[in-house]
């Protein structure tokens, strides 16, 4: 299987004040894979996450060293423009956090502040989204009602839809499952592996039965730093190092 | 289980002292409500006779002594708007700078000092700053104006701290969610953060309604008078007010014992006016409350 690569990190180091939380991580994510960090609570997995999109800049007295790359270009260049960034790699975060507005202002809220004001357009990519998202037959008729009377499940996958209304290329999922049931947990997953199609998806993850269930790469983190990388069935099957067979039959975590 | 049963004498102490903590408490909450139903009380029965229709349209005549107190009521309904017109916006943005972009460091923390100190001046020095700043050196003389720049500078704190509080009490999560679908800092701050944190906001309106328009000391010297014989036409003018009025009757009026029932009357219309305000803020705050 000849694949692409989206995003790549490569040495990097971060820093929250003093604390090294990343050491020396360099790993590949590729075009229409789905990815999934695993490892124990506090190993890193999140921060590497939101490196990729930078939404770590807005924590202050960190610091990033080394690379990570988009298509080939650095995102930590002084050039780069941070808000066109995030409208390419989109982000889902653990608990679902729609804004207290209707669904399709939610769904429409990443549009309008691209400046897109055309009626049409919003309708027809909000419905495109919802439709993404596994959501539009539940709400197709109260998109003007408000996002908070739906169901913790639905507004997690709102907030998948609210992300894909940008047309990202990559989709970063914060343990998007975490705080819903197993039902919309199922869902959630079924989502993933449809949205790979069209998507790069990197997901982390503190069950490892799901990143084993939907993902295709699995990297196993701990205390900052990358132990394994390998295809998901081989991660899980066959591990190459001691430690990664400890972490997955959970002697430890 | 024996060491779980309640032994008697401490279950009974128990719930004495917990009856009667429930009870100070009950009455001291309570005290609020009874302390504002005395006061109406005094005033609805002492001011009640004097009010009527002449009274709220008509002007005062015979030195005072008879007619009624429209120009204090348009005096304090445009101090109070006034007031609002300057604080409001000032005090907002404040806040938003306070909250949302300043760094915590040296100049943080002395805008901060500045505000609490503003916040403790007594009224009567925020009269004399008034009278000396807007009034001489502005030349802009004794106006709504000059009273609502005093006002608004009074009621600047109020504003600035419920409208930090409401910001606060908006979720971290919203701004993460909005900066992670690519808007800026200011596009987050105006499509999600404040329209979430407005009701706070209108709460702190509220409070700053109700300080200006009863506030005596810092519009005597800057904007309110003994007896003008016209409704204002413009900024400039100097106006009458209904704290003021109330005060004039009672220390300087030509007939103090005989205006009682006016004094009465003013102080219920100006509580009237307050509530009213509040009550229209409420309304509002509580329709954009069910709209979520």
């Amino acid at each position: 299987m000849q694949d692409s690569l989206k995003m790549s990190t490569v040495d990097l180091d971060f820093y929250y004040g003093n604390f090294h939380a990343l050491h020396g991580v360099t790993i590949d994510f590729y075009e229409n894979q789905v990815t999934a960090l695993i490892g124990p609570s506090g190993c890193g997995k999140s921060t590497l996450l939101r490196c990729l999109n930078r939404m770590n800049d807005l924590i202050p007295y960190t610091r990033v060293e080394g690379k990570v790359c988009l298509d080939g270009e650095e995102i930590y260049e002084p050039d780069v423009d941070v808000v066109a960034l995030r409208r390419n790699v989109g982000m889902v975060f653990q608990k679902p956090n729609p804004f207290p507005k209707t669904i399709f202002e939610n769904v429409a809220y990443g549009l309008r502040v691209n400046g897109i004001k055309d009626k049409a357009f919003l309708a027809d990519r909000v419905e495109t989204s919802l439709k993404q998202a596994a959501l539009w037959d539940e709400v197709k008729d109260r998109l003007h009602d408000s996002a908070l009377d739906l169901s913790g499940g639905q507004q997690q996958r709102l907030c998948i839809a609210r992300a894909l209304a940008v047309e990202p290329e990559v989709l970063l999922m914060d343990e998007p499952a975490s705080a819903l049931d197993p039902i919309a947990t199922q869902k959630i997953e079924e989502l993933i592996r449809d949205l790979k199609k069209r998507y790069t998806i990197i997901i982390v993850t503190h069950n490892m039965q799901q990143a084993a269930r939907v993902s295709d790469i699995t990297a196993f983190f701990y205390l900052g730093e990358i132990i394994e990388v390998d295809k998901t069935e081989t991660l899980f099957t066959r591990p190459k190092l001691k430690q990664t067979s400890d972490y997955i039959t959970g002697r430890f975590g | 289980m024996n060491r779980m049963k309640h032994k008697n004498g401490v279950r009974v102490r128990r719930k004495v002292i917990q009856g009667a903590m429930f009870g100070i408490f009950k009455i001291c909450a309570a005290a609020n409500g009874i302390a504002l139903a005395i006061m109406l009380y005094f005033l609805v029965s002492r001011g009640w006779r004097a009010i009527s229709w002449t009274f709220l349209t008509q002007p005062p005549i015979d030195s005072m002594t008879k007619g009624g107190i429209l120009p204090c009521i348009v005096g304090t309904l445009c101090l109070s708007i006034g007031a609002i017109a300057v604080a409001l916006p000032i005090g907002v943005a404040s806040a938003i700078y306070l909250h949302e972009y300043a760094h915590p460091g040296r100049i943080l923390r002395l805008i901060r000092l500045g505000i609490n100190n503003l916040a403790g001046v007594p009224s009567v020095v925020f009269g004399l700053f008034g009278l000396a700043f807007f009034v001489v050196y502005l030349d802009m003389g004794v106006s709504i104006l000059a009273g609502a720049l005093t006002l608004g500078a009074l009621t600047l704190p109020v504003i600035i701290g419920s409208t930090e509080e409401a910001l606060r009490a908006v979720p971290d999560t919203y701004r993460e969610a909005s900066l992670g679908l690519g808007a800026t800092k200011w596009q987050t701050i105006y499509r999600v953060v404040l329209p979430t944190a407005l009701p706070g906001i209108l709460t702190g309106t509220i409070l700053g309604i109700s300080r200006a328009a009863g506030e005596t000391a810092p519009i005597m010297f800057t904007a309110a008078v003994f007896f003008t014989p016209s409704l204002p036409t413009s900024i400039f003018d100097e106006i009458m007010a209904l704290p003021y009025y109330i005060y004039v009757l009672a220390t300087a009026g030509t007939d103090i014992e005989a205006t009682r029932p006016l004094q009465y009357g003013t102080a219920l219309v100006l509580i009237a006016l307050v509530l009213g305000l509040n009550l229209i803020a409420i309304i509002y705050r509580s329709r954009l409350r069910r709209g979520r």
